[in-house]
């Protein structure tokens, strides 16, 4: 059998038929497979079972608060840069439920154990792997592995996407993220007009290949997938200089800046739950009206709410200006201190989501021009 | 569940808290008490230990859970952990409802300690204000029981009132173990024949040789603030003043994010900090 002959790093073509084969194989591996689909005149993370799921035909162009789904012009499946969702909720739910407690005479308590869902996750773009390597820092510390995390992510199988066709208000080159995928996958694919050019990156992934027909991958397709990621290094929307960063940050606590972004800011969260790598969490109690019952579930929170900071007596960040200032000189700054990498990948999403527009990279360039203490 | 050694902590189960009884509840102060807690679980109640300064987060069903500093003495537990606690927040406000032979559940220690070991041979100045006071008993039952390890020990404490005084019946036994103790009071009342003043006003009062001297301080942070400002004025450094810091806290095991301050996570790098540590951020506003 050809797959015999497979080695981890190597590369094959695929043709586009070929991937419903993939993906049938990778379910019966007891993967769920999910993907890119258009959904609302946007672009979610969901199930998806044949490549005809994908967003084939789609683009997506984004701004400064605006995302717009354009179709037409090719028939490429991997080409719409994502929506606001990001494979973060398979790994970190938005909710989890963690126990129920029970009053009888005495509280009893019932620790809610899940079998971890197998996902298979179709399409994760360089930025997104370089997140989900990020929250991997986060979770999986020697000193605390999160265990709902980690149960996802042990049974994660990954099939990247090299990045071809960057929007608006991508950065993953200045970010170093991307466009081309740096690794931690079990495959990767290069979509041409034609064929998938397929890289190997793990026994799994082989695995997963052996059903398909396909062919070695000839010098021919490597070049023209290595033309099209550096046309797409070019084509990034914005750029973000790290020089200086994080001390800009760290050490420029007080200007004046800050203010000014405030009078913009809304305070509204879109940009830490649109994040791929904001980790933030709450946990609060279900609770029935005898309060003899009760589920407490972990969500997701954000410091941009006034209550994130709360102790009796006020909030450590009554005002919005503190509250953007912590985010971004998280992201930017302290981040780089507390995990040895940046909490930003250059996606795009929080300047793409964010109700008035602000661009953190904007935000830098502003922050340098202002005369420092 | 399996616990970590000495811990309540299960790392397989988040957030899932072990039981303890209540075994016995003191009033301290108005709103302020005083419970001391006993593991179900036999394994847990044998092995659980802790040091001067850490925490505990305590989760009342329906309510949720609250970050409180151990009060007790660690040498002489007999396998009940004390909490004292200002009934003020949602959750402590309900627990301030509970009785002896009710459940709590309860997940640590959790954060780092007081220096106890690094500041042996020197003179140490305790100085807090309120509620400040609780997580620095602890640290005051080890200097008591160690009394030889260390220089002169001088404890300067303040509330609002003389009514806010917590632990009052335990000067004299502290000042007979040789701590100076020093208690001022912001307002005093018919009943007050003692100082009236702030807490780092205090400082004036002694001769302080600073580079024997060492500063714990825990209490309002406007509180902490002057303190230091005062331990440095004296020459004492940063590196041997420590600081113990409240933040709003979630799991207490660094993951969160609530309770940051730049770098740090208060819950695991903290509470405790050595200020050169955290003189960078100590003075921005709103940080």
């Amino acid at each position: 059998m050809l797959n015999k002959m497979l080695n981890v790093n190597s590369s094959v073509t695929l043709p586009k038929s070929e991937f419903d084969t993939l993906l049938a194989s990778l379910r019966e591996l007891g993967y769920q497979t999910v993907g890119p689909r258009v959904r609302d005149e946007s672009i979610v993370y969901a199930e998806v079972e044949k490549l005809d799921d994908l967003p084939r035909g789609y683009t997506s162009e984004q701004g400064p608060a605006s995302f717009r789904l354009v179709s037409g012009g090719h028939n490429r499946y991997f080409d719409a840069i994502p929506g606001a969702q990001s494979w973060k909720q398979f790994l970190f739910p938005p909710h989890t439920n963690l126990f129920s407690a029970e009053k009888i005479e005495r509280w009893t308590i019932k620790s809610h154990q899940e079998t971890s869902p197998r996902y298979a996750l179709i399409g994760v773009r360089g930025c997104e792997l370089a997140a989900i390597e990020i929250q991997d820092r986060a979770f999986l510390r020697a000193d605390f592995r999160d265990p709902v995390y980690r149960a996802r992510r042990e049974r994660l199988f990954i099939l990247a996407v090299n990045c071809l066709h960057p929007a608006g208000t991508c950065f993953c080159a200045s970010m170093e993220t991307g466009p081309k995928v740096r690794g931690g996958y079990d495959l990767c694919v290069t979509e041409l007009d034609d064929i998938f050019l397929v890289e190997i990156g793990s026994e799994l992934g082989r695995d997963a290949l052996s059903r398909c027909q396909y062919e070695p991958a000839s010098g021919f397709v490597q070049s023209a997938a290595e033309k099209g990621l550096e046309r797409a290094t070019g084509e990034m929307g914005r750029t973000l200089l790290l020089d200086d960063l994080p001390s800009l940050l760290t050490d420029n606590l007080e200007l004046e800046h800050w203010d000014e972004v405030a009078k913009r800011c809304l305070s509204c969260a879109n940009c830490t739950q649109v994040c791929p790598t904001c980790f933030c969490w709450d946990a609060v109690d279900h609770t029935d009206l005898l309060a003899r019952n009760t589920r407490r579930e972990r969500i997701w929170d954000s410091c941009f709410n006034p209550q994130y900071s709360y102790v009796f007596g006020g909030t450590t960040r009554p005002n919005i200006k503190s509250r953007y200032r912590q985010w971004l000189t998280h992201k930017l700054g302290a981040w780089k201190e507390q995990f040895d990498t940046y909490g930003c990948t250059g996606c795009g999403r929080c300047i793409t989501w964010c109700p008035a527009g602000i661009d953190l990279t904007e935000e830098i360039v502003s922050l340098r021009e202002e005369p420092q203490v | 569940m399996i616990a970590m050694p000495h811990t309540a902590v299960n790392p397989d189960l988040l957030l899932n808290p072990y039981w303890a009884e209540i075994t016995k509840i003191k009033t301290e102060a108005d709103g302020t008490g005083t419970l001391w807690l006993r593991f179900e679980d036999a394994d847990v109640r044998e092995n659980y230990r802790f040091a001067p300064g850490q925490f505990n987060m305590l989760y009342l069903p329906g309510y949720g859970e609250a970050a409180i500093s151990i009060s007790t003495d660690p040498a002489d537990s007999n396998g009940l952990v004390g909490h004292t606690i200002r009934f003020v927040g949602n959750v402590t406000k309900a627990i301030s409802h509970l009785k002896v032979g009710d459940m709590i559940g309860l997940r640590g220690p959790f954060g780092t300690a007081w220096p106890m070991e690094e500041i042996e041979g020197r003179d140490v100045i305790i100085a807090s204000g309120g509620i400040g006071l609780a997580p620095l008993r602890p640290a005051i039952y080890h200097i008591i029981h160690n009394r030889e390890k260390y220089g002169k020990v001088l404890l300067i404490y303040g509330a609002r009132t003389p009514k806010d005084l917590l632990y009052p019946n335990e000067y004299e036994a502290w000042r007979a173990a040789g701590i100076d103790v020093q208690i001022t009071v912001d307002r005093a009342d018919e009943t007050w024949d003692g100082q009236v003043g702030v807490v780092p006003m205090l400082f004036y009062r002694f001769r302080i040789n600073a580079q024997k001297s060492a500063v714990l301080t825990c209490g309002p942070e406007i509180m902490i603030r002057f303190v230091i400002y005062e331990g440095l004025a004296r020459r004492i450094p940063a590196e041997r003043i420590y600081v113990s810091l409240e933040r709003n806290m979630k799991c207490g095991q660094g993951s969160c994010g609530h309770c940051q301050v730049g770098p740090y996570f208060i819950c695991k790098d903290g509470p405790v900090f050595r200020f050169d540590a955290l003189e960078k951020y100590f003075n921005v506003e709103e940080y």
